[in-house]
């Protein structure tokens, strides 16, 4: 790693104001960021921890009924913390890593971090979240900008993430065989003003909806409703892991069994 | 009744005490005081020519001790190759050098081209970033049969081409095998791969140097299987020093799998750097850094052919091999792909005529070394998938078209250079028929259908051979090396013992199971004997752990010394009896006259042998014996392994059902520790089947480069093992009849997996004839939509 | 430089770290608890696996100064003060569910956590748990027989010592 300092604010506003210095990097678990920075591909002058700051924390339940969860609670808080009020969402807060990750990474530090084979940004945008920043409030759909990028500005920070919750919902996620990320997953989540799809892992384009898969699951809430839908393989990634042949199958197969885990 | 000590016994292991405490001695637990580190700037291109390297900016760094390039070893050796493969005409292999760091050229991603000591490790880092390199990009090297082609680009500019050698063993006569296979009934043709892997012991590559001035002195503490070879080879072949002032230790170490077995560029650099710094300097393997400098395993493409007669004799087998060795010739890979690949090609089958054909290939790849089963997992994988495709060919039950043709009576000359001492494969496919159910698959397959999946059982056998070999044997087949191995039986005056070894044990249990054998033996407490082992200052000579050879090899020089101890114990326990040395009979750490009640315990003998005032006077005093045993052949530990897989047809997942294996290694001194070696060995073999490839794009990028993208196998990949190894033939010419376990699972394992695949591909009138490793889902799933 | 401060295995500890310092560093050259491991660059091999206030997480993966003020637990602390191992080491020694020994401190920590959350995990959940444990001596087969065992359950029908 190269050398940075290290700071490890209390509130919002320290934290903001730890941020405005040149490279200053805010840090969430680091679950990523550390093996990045050890493998020195980045090089912040200075970590800002958000780790501290109480009011960045917890899952709760709003008056309208939405889950907002701080964007420095780890994944294993919400887990525990959610499989009450959004079962989906803990469900797939559980999947993510493995126990040890999960009890340091954030949903905050993922989401920021918008990896394309990451598990939360498709409860996000399949659930239509509302990224709360220090600054402002940002829809999920005008969040995610293709590949590691986000409409996030320097400095800003995810103070939470509030999702509305549908009447059901179900997470599918193929493994990447190695690194246990998405191969691909599909978050399915229905709404009564509609059915959101979003795909994970196997896009080059990062996180996506399935507006097809969308049009007919509102027309009909069923498996079988999918029955014939194929995404165009052309721009799926193909690696080591699957071709984009096989990447544009699974998300069909994913999706359809999300569709029935909601039923 | 199971044993409860001595040979036999599942005592529990004593070194898991302080491995389960954090109380470990691993190399990089080890900090020497004022050591510097070391970081090497490897090539992040597969093949180049260097025009000019620039340290100068480096060197000014802070905390930088010394900067080094490859002309700072231009009066040194460069790294060896232990074994001298002749090929097909005569010739001896094409032998490039293989400097310390680069010298010209660069020629796989992570090839050292400079090193930096300072007095951090992020110093070493900052200042490496420094250096200014100027290389010019060349055509990467990569796949092996466009390699062989005239006119191909050269790995190494000196060589004539980049075939290292063109190999062959068994039939010389091509128009006889020629002859065979037109006259054959049936012939099975199969093209496979046998896909490149990374060993990934957990603990990764480490090397402490220290150099003493006053005395001339080197100490290197290094991550190793075999510290003598170690300092044999860095003494001798690279850096010119003499032996006896070098003191290799290789203390715990975390797994080894083969790739810590070869003398690596690192080791040498930082003996060498530790004298020209003045400073002990370390150097800690990251598992990035480990992924491109750990020699690699397997990495054959391979053209097999089977000819049965009308009766479904196997008549005939012909293999043309592409084997890997990567850029440079790593300590023994040249070895692999013939001598411990070819000669396996007999299987457990009665094939008469049988020839193997290997073109090993210089690549701008990492090189390729032995990893657990070397060879013969290569060799098992060709022939037992090509008999299952000759099974489905033929219509025919694959187990019975197997018992058929297995080779029944023993000794038996095998048309490729093997004389197999002993075994029972029928009696060991019958264990694995019940202890695996297999009467039972049908049913299971219902249910699994019922799921909506479909379930396959694959079978197959394997046979390999260990405890490498008559030294004057290898010698002729071009090992540059011996394979005995030593043990010192050191009895302390108050009856005690230590017993130093040349084996090393990284995991495989040596501290406990040595000991039963010795215990056993002269009737004390396992307590009473503990092995030191590791250390080239406290044990005289070893050739180290590989090849499941260190009961077969170093377990017999411990019983022979062992046994010259208890010969010369007997005759001060006659002098204290007063009686015959013939009559002394030693049972239960007693020593008695026979036919009397007059007995003397062994630690009275002891002391006595330290304490000689009652003493025989032609007897000298003291009780330590030193004993090299070279083994008379190889041992042919054989078994026969059963997996079962269900398929997800909408994914392609596989996931492993039940796997069994039923071995036959002789006698056994310590059967949990067997068990553990099998499971190990399979979980391996299952990594290799499903899981792990080591790949390499276009250019020459290791694209499976870390955990990230290298699938290990982890606990939820695999089920409980199923493990029976009461088929037993002893070996016939070792003294405790053992053959070795410990590479067993990891060859006779992915076979089963694949056959297995492929049954549950071929079921319910679906066709798939073939799908390599890894059988990854997104393969299976291809495979099933053509 | 900055001073951290916590407690390690109960003792109150602190010493000068960079920002950059990993707590497994801290732990490994600072206190010479040589027993964390370090396996991997990527957070994936779980050799390094720690207690910090009582849940398992990756010590080469988290900066020391992210530990200031926390309760530490390691591989050092599991011990009885006399030597005697506690109920899921002795199992791991029992059921041989080690080898070469490199993975077996995280393997043991995260065993910990797990039985603390679930203390009578099924084979499936402890598979499931050790996602982030790799070993690649055993198989798996013994740790898994271990944790098992440790948990109180009867592991004699599983195949093999």
């Amino acid at each position: 790693m190269y050398s940075f300092e290290f700071e490890k604010p209390s509130t919002i506003a320290d934290a903001v104001a730890a941020l405005g210095g040149e490279d200053a990097q805010a840090l969430g678990g680091g679950q990523t960021l550390i093996p990045t920075l050890k493998q020195r591909l980045a090089a912040p002058t200075k970590l800002v921890s958000v780790s501290g700051i109480a009011e960045m924390k917890g899952v709760c339940v709003e008056d309208d009924g939405s889950v907002a969860i701080g964007g420095a609670t780890t994944h294993a808080t919400v887990a525990r913390e959610a499989a009450g009020s959004y079962p989906a969402l803990a469900a797939l807060a559980g999947q993510i890593g493995d126990p040890a990750v999960r009890n340091r990474g954030t949903i905050g530090g993922s989401i920021a971090n918008n990896d394309p084979a990451a598990c939360y940004p498709a409860a996000v945008l399949g659930s239509g979240a509302t990224i709360v920043t220090n600054a402002r409030q940002i829809a999920a759909d005008d969040f995610f900008e293709g590949m590691f990028g986000t409409a996030l500005d320097e400095g800003e920070i995810i103070t939470s993430v509030r999702f509305p919750v549908p009447q059901a919902a179900s997470y599918q996620k193929f493994l990447q065989p190695a690194s246990r990320f998405a191969l691909v997953g599909a978050y399915v989540a229905r709404f009564a003003s509609g059915v959101r799809v979003a795909i994970t892992g196997a896009s080059e384009d990062g996180v996506f909806r399935w507006s097809e898969a969308e049009a007919a699951l509102d027309k009909e809430f069923r498996p079988d409703a999918l029955m014939g839908l194929k995404i165009n393989p052309m721009n799926m990634i193909g690696d080591l892991h699957g071709s984009k042949d096989y990447r544009a199958h699974l998300v069909s197969v994913m999706t359809k069994r999300a569709v029935e885990a909601c039923m | 009744m199971p044993k409860d000590s001595g040979i036999g016994a599942s005592s529990k292991r004593r070194e898991d005490v302080r491995f389960l405490t954090g109380a470990g001695n691993y190399t990089d637990d080890i900090n020497v005081h004022g050591q510097a580190y070391v970081h090497f700037l490897r090539s992040d291109i597969a093949h180049g020519r260097i025009n000019n390297i620039d340290t100068s900016a480096a060197e000014g760094m802070p905390g930088v001790v010394k900067v080094f390039t490859g002309k700072d070893f231009e009066g040194v050796g460069g790294m060896p190759c232990g074994w001298e493969v002749t090929d097909k005409h005569g010739a001896p292999m094409q032998e490039p050098p293989h400097p310390i760091l680069a010298q010209g050229k660069v020629r796989h991603v992570g090839d050292p081209i400079a090193a930096v000591v300072a007095d951090s490790l992020e110093q070493a880092r900052d200042a490496a970033e420094a250096i200014e390199v100027d290389i010019e990009e060349l055509t990467p090297v990569l796949d092996m049969k466009a390699a062989a082609q005239d006119g191909a680009t050269l790995v190494h500019d000196d060589l004539k081409n980049n075939i290292c050698y063109d190999w062959q063993l068994g039939e010389a006569d091509d128009a006889k095998v020629d002859e065979v296979f037109a006259n054959a009934a049936h012939v099975t043709t199969l093209d496979l791969i046998n896909n490149r892997l990374v060993a990934n012991p957990m603990e990764p590559r480490v090397a402490v140097a220290e150099y003493s001035r006053g005395t001339d002195e080197y100490t290197l503490y290094t991550t190793s299987q075999n510290p003598h070879v170690i300092r044999l080879l860095m003494c001798a072949f690279v850096l010119g020093l003499p032996e006896h002032k070098v003191r290799v230790v290789a203390p715990d170490v975390g797994g080894g799998f083969g790739t810590k077995i070869f003398h690596y560029a690192e080791e040498a650099f930082c003996t060498f750097a530790a004298k020209a710094c003045n400073r002990p300097v370390k150097w800690t393997a990251s598992r990035s850094e480990a992924f491109m400098s750990d020699a690699q395993g397997r990495d054959h493409v391979s053209t097999i052919e089977l000819a049965l007669d009308a009766d479904n004799n196997f008549v005939g087998l012909r293999t043309n091999t592409y084997a890997n060795l990567g850029a440079y010739l790593s300590t023994f890979s040249s070895s692999v792909p013939t001598w411990l690949h070819g000669t396996l090609m007999a299987g457990n089958y009665k094939t008469p005529v049988i020839q193997v054909n290997v073109k090993a290939m210089f690549t701008n790849t990492v090189p390729v070394d032995a990893y657990r089963g070397a060879g013969r997992p290569e060799a098992t994988f060709q022939l037992e998938r090509v008999i299952d495709k000759a099974a489905r060919e033929l219509g025919v039950d694959p187990i019975a078209l197997r018992r058929q043709n297995f080779i029944t009576q023993f000794p038996y000359d095998t048309p490729v250079a093997l004389t197999y001492d002993t075994g029972d494969y029928n009696g060991t496919m019958d264990k694995l028929e019940a202890a695996a159910d297999l009467a039972g698959f049908a049913a299971r397959r219902a249910e699994s259908e019922a799921k909506g999946k479909l379930r396959g059982l694959g079978v197959n056998c394997y046979i390999e051979a260990c405890g490498i070999a008559p030294s004057n044997i290898v010698g002729m087949l071009g090992a540059r090396a011996g394979l005995y191995d030593a043990a010192t039986v050191r009895v302390n005056a108050t009856g005690s013992i230590s017993v130093m070894v040349g084996a090393h044990s990284h995991g495989q249990g040596h501290e406990t199971a040595f000991p039963q054998v010795v215990a056993d033996m002269i009737g004390i407490d396992e307590s009473m004997v503990e092995i030191v082992h590791g250390d080239t200052s406290k044990i005289p000579f070893g050739m180290g752990t590989y090849g499941s050879r260190s009961l077969a090899v170093c377990g017999s020089a411990m019983v022979k010394a062992t046994e010259k101890v208890i010969d010369k114990a007997k005759k001060i326990a006659a002098h204290l009896l007063e009686a015959s040395e013939a009559d002394i009979e030693l049972k239960d750490g007693q020593f008695s006259v026979a036919g009397t009640d007059k007995s003397v315990a062994w630690g009275d003998v002891t002391l006595t042998a330290y304490v000689p005032h009652n003493f025989p006077l032609e007897v000298e005093p003291g009780l330590e014996e030193t004993a090299f045993y070279d083994p008379a052949n190889f041992t042919f530990p054989a078994g026969a392994y059963a997996c079962e897989v269900e398929v997800d047809p909408e994914t392609g997942q596989v996931s492993i059902e039940a796997f069994t294996a039923a071995d036959d290694f002789g006698n056994i001194v310590n059967p949990m520790i067997v068990d553990g070696q099998v499971h190990g060995g399979i979980g391996q073999g299952i990594g290799q089947a499903l899981l792990e490839n080591c790949a390499y794009d276009e250019n020459g990028q290791l694209l499976s480069a870390s955990f990230m993208d290298y699938a290990m196998p982890r606990a939820d990949d695999v089920p409980f093992y199923g493990v029976d190894h009461s088929s037993q033939t002893p070996c016939t010419h070792n003294p405790l009849g053992v053959k070795g376990c410990g590479e067993a699972g990891a060859i006779g394992s992915p076979p089963a997996v694949v056959n297995a695949v492929l049954d549950a591909l071929n079921s319910g009138g679906r066709a798939v004839d073939h799908i390599d490793m890894p059988v990854s889902p997104s393969r299976v799933w291809a495979a099933m939509n053509g | 430089m900055t001073q951290v401060s916590m407690t390690v295995n109960g003792k109150a500890v602190s010493g000068d770290v960079e920002g950059r310092t990993l707590l497994s560093s801290f732990l490994r050259d600072h206190l010479a608890l040589t027993g964390t491991h370090v396996g991997c660059d990527t957070a994936q091999c779980g050799a390094c696996v720690v207690h910090v206030n009582g849940e398992a997480v990756k010590s080469c993966n988290m900066l020391a100064l992210e530990a200031e003020g926390a309760e530490v637990g390691t591989i050092e602390g599991q011990a009885a003060e006399d030597g005697t191992l506690n109920t899921i080491q002795q199992a791991f020694q029992d059921h041989h569910g080690l080898q070469c020994g490199f993975c077996t401190p995280g393997m043991v920590m995260s065993a910990a956590a797990l039985l603390k959350e679930n203390p009578r995990p099924s084979e499936a959940e402890i598979r499931k748990y050790l996602e982030g444990n790799l070993c690649r001596c055993t198989g798996y087969h013994n740790i898994v027989k271990a944790i098992m065992a440790a948990s109180g359950q009867d592991v004699t029908s599983i195949a093999a010592e």
